[in-house]
């Protein structure tokens, strides 16, 4: 028993220093990626604009909902007009770069571990550091770049299309006042505080997350068919724990004391 | 086209999407244009109680409004709350016996200074002071004077010294 927990103890230790150590590795090659921006570009298209269609879907259907509910109870204090406020700090504070994240992680994140496992199942990467290519370099770090640059532009792209959303539903279905909707938000939400806090502040930390998380379990799985399966639930898994967990406290400490 | 051609295309499309959104969450979403896009003139006002009052909070005239708080502090001497309004140099034709007043939109909403024109030929410069001022209502403050006045309503003869300072008739 006690050795069983001592064991499993030495394992998470064990995994957050490879990590760890993984991470310095990347951060040291990522200079070497500047100068190959086919590599960088290629990556960005398969996280970030492939990504596109779900972020945008999901962003226009949580800004409408959020617009929904938020009108019901407003609507009882006759505070209709403040709707737009509450649909854009929610979005830009919260949902924004949570939610894009979340589904950065089943979207992007998932696959990317799943492409990393498999090119060390079927030895490609050891085949590499024959041909004495750095699979860090040439591998892991194009796509931890990418990755972290496409999770702040979805993150943005999100909360820009939930706003129009809950503009269409609220302006548009339940005739909330045009002027109000967008005056109201505007004395309300602060560029700093919440913009560059919320969406990229909070966004960038959480894509860092991500697709550390993400290329770490690729590179950390078991060379078998099931060893893929187990790390890409691994990768999501642990990316939506460590997104909402970091959120609670990014919030605490970006907005926390505020007011 | 050549596919690798096609993906630079769309990755650039991606990048510029993303950052429009910045832009338009910058611009309309959080109203920055609207802050120092015009120049402005800087004004004092001294109040007892500044209640919820908050820098960035809107200065207002008939409704309209035409700049913001921009800083709040204490007078050393006097202890009094010293409110730094910026006002749009548009409206720099406000008359010197403007007076001010802290005011509430609506029943809970927030708290906004309310300027009222005077009739003077002077007008108010770049750090001249508004001497007119009326602080914000406090609702403890009016709930205690409403008691002490009530309370010394209901013994009329009793020869007790003063309750409150609502309280003489």
């Amino acid at each position: 028993m006690i050795a069983a927990l001592g064991r499993w103890a030495l394992t998470v230790f064990a995994r957050t220093g490879r990590a760890s150590l993984m991470l310095l590795a990347i951060l040291a090659g990522l200079p070497s990626v500047l100068p190959r921006p086919r590599l960088l570009v290629r990556q960005l298209y398969s996280v970030g604009v492939l990504s596109l269609p779900i972020i945008v879907v999901a962003g226009l259907f949580v800004g409408m909902v959020l617009a929904l509910q938020g009108y019901t109870t407003l609507a009882d204090f006759g505070a209709a007009g403040s709707l737009g406020t509450v649909v854009a700090l929610s979005l830009v504070r919260e949902l924004g770069p949570v939610v894009a994240a979340l589904l950065y992680a089943g979207r992007a994140g998932s696959a990317l571990t799943a492409e990393i496992a498999l090119m060390k199942a079927t030895e490609q990467l050891s085949g590499m550091e024959m041909m004495a290519v750095d699979p860090v370099r040439r591998v892991l770090a194009p796509r931890f770049l990418a990755g972290i640059l496409a999770v702040p532009l979805l993150a943005a792209i999100f909360t820009a299309v939930g706003i129009l959303g809950g503009y269409l539903v609220g302006v548009g279905l339940l005739g909330v006042d045009d002027g109000a909707w967008w005056a109201q938000m505007q004395a309300k939400v602060q560029p700093l505080r919440d913009v560059v806090n919320g969406v990229v502040l909070k966004s960038f930390v959480f894509g860092v997350v991500a697709n550390w998380i993400a290329v770490f379990e690729g590179h950390d799985a078991q060379p078998t068919s099931e060893g893929i399966g187990r790390a890409t639930t691994r990768s999501v898994v642990n990316t939506s724990l460590a997104v909402l967990g970091l959120d609670f406290v990014l919030t605490a400490l970006l907005f926390g004391g505020v007011r | 086209m050549n596919p690798s051609r096609t993906v630079e295309v769309l990755v650039g499309a991606f990048v510029m999407l993303g950052l429009a959104a910045l832009v338009f969450l910058a611009m309309q979403v959080s109203g920055l244009t609207s802050l120092g896009a015009d120049a402005a003139y800087r004004v004092h006002a001294r109040f007892e109680n500044v209640g919820g009052l908050k820098v960035r909070s809107p200065v207002s005239m008939a409704g309209v409004r035409i700049g913001r708080v921009t800083a709040i502090d204490i007078d050393p001497q006097t202890f009094q709350a010293v409110v730094e309004l910026s006002i749009s140099s548009r409206h720099a034709n406000l008359p010197a016996d403007t007076s001010a007043k802290i005011l509430t939109s609506g029943l809970l909403g927030e708290q906004f200074v309310g300027l009222e024109a005077g009739g003077a030929d002077a007008v108010l410069k770049d750090g001249s002071t508004i001497k007119l001022t009326q602080s914000a209502l406090v609702l403890e403050n009016l709930i205690s004077q409403f008691l002490f006045s009530k309370a010394s309503e209901g013994r009329p003869e009793t020869p007790a010294p003063a309750p409150g300072p609502a309280g003489q008739p």
